[in-house]
């Protein structure tokens, strides 16, 4: 029987050579990534062993990853606490592949994970983070849990009570016009599939136009494929997985690439042409609110953000200064940057970047996931609106419910930045 | 039976049901409180207690989209209230199923405010206007869940069975 990446690799992960769609699997756990919330899941592990007389132990250390991201530095003495929780567990358990806040270390979950190594083709990873979707740009299935279910994998090592998923192929062919980009071909998607268009389903991605786009790309795809409530986005792994391995993410044992059978299954297949594709921008409040952009232009913005697990990394970044070198950002509006880990920050720091961006305007906050979901950086006003590359616009996301969020690609918020109005990259901007 | 005593659309996400600026708290049992922190009337109800058990909030489509917060479902489930929907995303329904608050999935039920519902195993009945809705039942791996009491009741038998 013919079967789509993420049946082969459940099938793997159950020691099975086949399973079907709608066959209840309980995978073996690849990496299992949590954030801040591991005080959580620490206090739902330890309420599984109450009253076993078993000592509580992680199924295995080397599995576990912890990222501080969400609040960093703390931004109230809670979560300083909860972190300094989380620090005593990390040690005692013996986690390595813990991300404190350093300069050196840090970053977004969904950035650290793929820069280190920490994700292969074919694994199943799973995060308490409903963007660890993320990681099928290296050929993983990877998907968002609570805490509570991170608690039973932490103690078992297993997933429970997967249900295989049905698959949408998404079939991307062309050439991207310039100033077009991922971020918009993944817009694009969810306002076609609508905010529930893949829910219980994967997205898998093929096509020349995603053979061509870099794993930083792919990345944006995988991570925005859960606002079309997809479980997980991801691309068939090949060259260009190889070389992100090898060359950004040293790594150096052997890697296998799983890939769907010719002639598996899908639920629905769906063919774009990136040649039409334009800037596209969601507006307010859902992120199936998809427009291109000539209906948007002009709308006024007081905030523009680049940054988070979706648009934050180093070609992020180079193409906002790229189109911000030697200009000002507009003073009706103000422009945050938030690079998406410690290493892209100071890759950025060499390359000009930042004092690119510095110069025009942009205040450049430390890696981490910053103003994108409202807790302690970059707080809208009532009724300020933001223009923005992270991936979510619900009502209250930038940490205030009379706000207007509207998101969209890296060249789209650096051309508006400099004129304070939604702008298309595409022309000419003074 | 219980009564509607709160209407929602469709996509309402998590950042509605429980603010990402609460999120450092993180016991269950502190989380309720915040339920629909921005929706000062429907809070204010909740916390308040403006409301009998087995009261109702019904919703569209696609409810709890977004985060994988488990304090969206503690929050709502620290009230004792049931939450009709048409569907729910996913990661919200498998919360719901390890934490045990009552989700129903009934894709083409009709009410409004006010309205008495009463809720079986496999339909809705709409007391108020006399007509019953099907209603989708868990998966046999989720009921599974649910009749163990929850996700953390579940691992521990595994495990204690596995260290016997
Ligand atoms: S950057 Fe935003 S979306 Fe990404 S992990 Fe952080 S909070 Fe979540």
């Amino acid at each position: 029987m013919k079967q789509t990446i993420v049946q082969k690799i459940l099938a793997k992960a159950c020691d099975k050579d086949f399973v079907a769609v709608g066959d209840v699997v309980e995978p073996r756990v690849s990496l299992a990534m949590s954030h801040e919330n591991a005080a959580l899941v620490i206090n739902q592990f330890l309420e599984i062993y109450k009253e076993t007389n078993l000592e509580p132990k992680v199924w295995d250390p080397s599995r576990i990853a912890i990222i501080f991201d969400h609040r960093v530095p703390a931004e109230s003495s809670k979560t300083a606490t909860n972190q300094k929780k989380t620090r005593g567990f990390v040690a005692q358990q013996g986690i390595t592949k813990f991300h404190d806040i350093r300069g050196d270390e840090m970053g977004i979950c969904h950035q650290i994970l793929p820069e280190n190594g920490y994700v292969r083709p074919g694994f199943v990873v799973c995060g308490t983070d409903s963007h660890t979707t993320s990681h099928g740009a290296l050929g993983a299935f990877a998907f968002g849990i609570g805490a509570t279910e991170m608690a039973s994998a932490w103690t078992l090592g297993t997933a429970l009570n997967v249900q295989v998923p049905p698959t949408i192929k998404v079939i991307v062919n062309g050439e991207f016009s310039d100033n077009v980009l991922p971020k918009d071909l993944i817009l694009y998607l969810i306002g076609k599939l609508s905010a529930e268009g893949a829910n219980f389903k994967v997205i898998e991605f093929h096509g020349e136009a995603i053979r061509k786009m870099s794993t930083s790309g792919r990345l944006t795809i995988c991570n925005m494929s859960v606002e079309a409530g997809a479980t997980s986005g991801i691309v068939v792994p090949d060259e260009e997985t190889i070389n992100y391995l090898r060359n950004t993410a040293g790594v150096t044992d052997e890697i296998e690439l799983v890939v769907p059978d010719e002639g598996a299954e899908y639920d629905q297949i769906v063919e774009i042409n990136a040649s039409e594709l334009v800037p596209q921008i969601a507006c307010p409040h859902t992120v199936d609110n998809v427009k291109p952009i000539d209906q948007v232009v002009g709308t006024r913005v007081e905030q523009i953000v680049i940054g988070s697990c979706t648009n934050g990394r180093l070609d992020d970044l180079q193409i906002a200064a790229d189109i911000l070198r030697g200009k000002k950002v507009s003073h009706s509006t103000r422009m945050l940057v938030f690079p998406a880990s410690g290493r892209i920050y100071q890759q950025a720091i060499e390359n000009g970047i930042i004092s690119d961006l510095m110069k025009a305007g942009a205040v450049v906050v430390n890696p981490g996931c910053g103003p994108c979901l409202g807790i302690h950086q970059g707080a809208l006003g009532d009724g300020e609106t933001a223009l923005s590359t992270t991936n979510r616009n619900f009502k209250g996301r930038m940490g205030n419910p009379v706000s207007n969020v509207y998101l969209c690609s890296p060249a789209v918020a650096a051309a508006s930045a400099l004129t304070g109005v939604i702008t298309d990259p595409r022309k000419g901007v003074n | 039976m219980g009564k509607v005593i709160f209407q929602f659309e469709d996509d309402i996400s998590t950042d509605i049901i429980y603010p990402g600026r609460f999120m450092a708290t993180v016991l269950p049992t502190e989380t309720p409180q915040f339920a629909f922190a921005d929706n000062k009337d429907l809070n204010k109800m909740l916390v308040n207690k403006e409301f009998s058990e087995n009261d109702i909030i019904i919703a569209g489509k696609n409810f709890g989209c977004g985060s994988s917060r488990e304090q969206a479902v503690s929050t709502i489930k620290g009230h004792g209230v049931t939450i009709i929907a048409r569907n729910f995303a996913r990661i919200f329904i498998q919360n719901s199923v390890n934490l045990g608050l009552n989700t129903i999935t009934a894709p083409d039920y009709q009410a409004e405010l006010g309205d008495e519902i009463e809720v079986l195993a496999d339909k809705v009945i709409n007391k108020t206007s006399g007509k019953e809705y099907a209603v989708i039942p868990h998966s046999a791996a989720r009921q599974q869940i649910i009749d163990a009491g929850g996700l953390i009741a579940y691992t521990r038998k595994i495990l204690i069975d596995k260290n016997k």
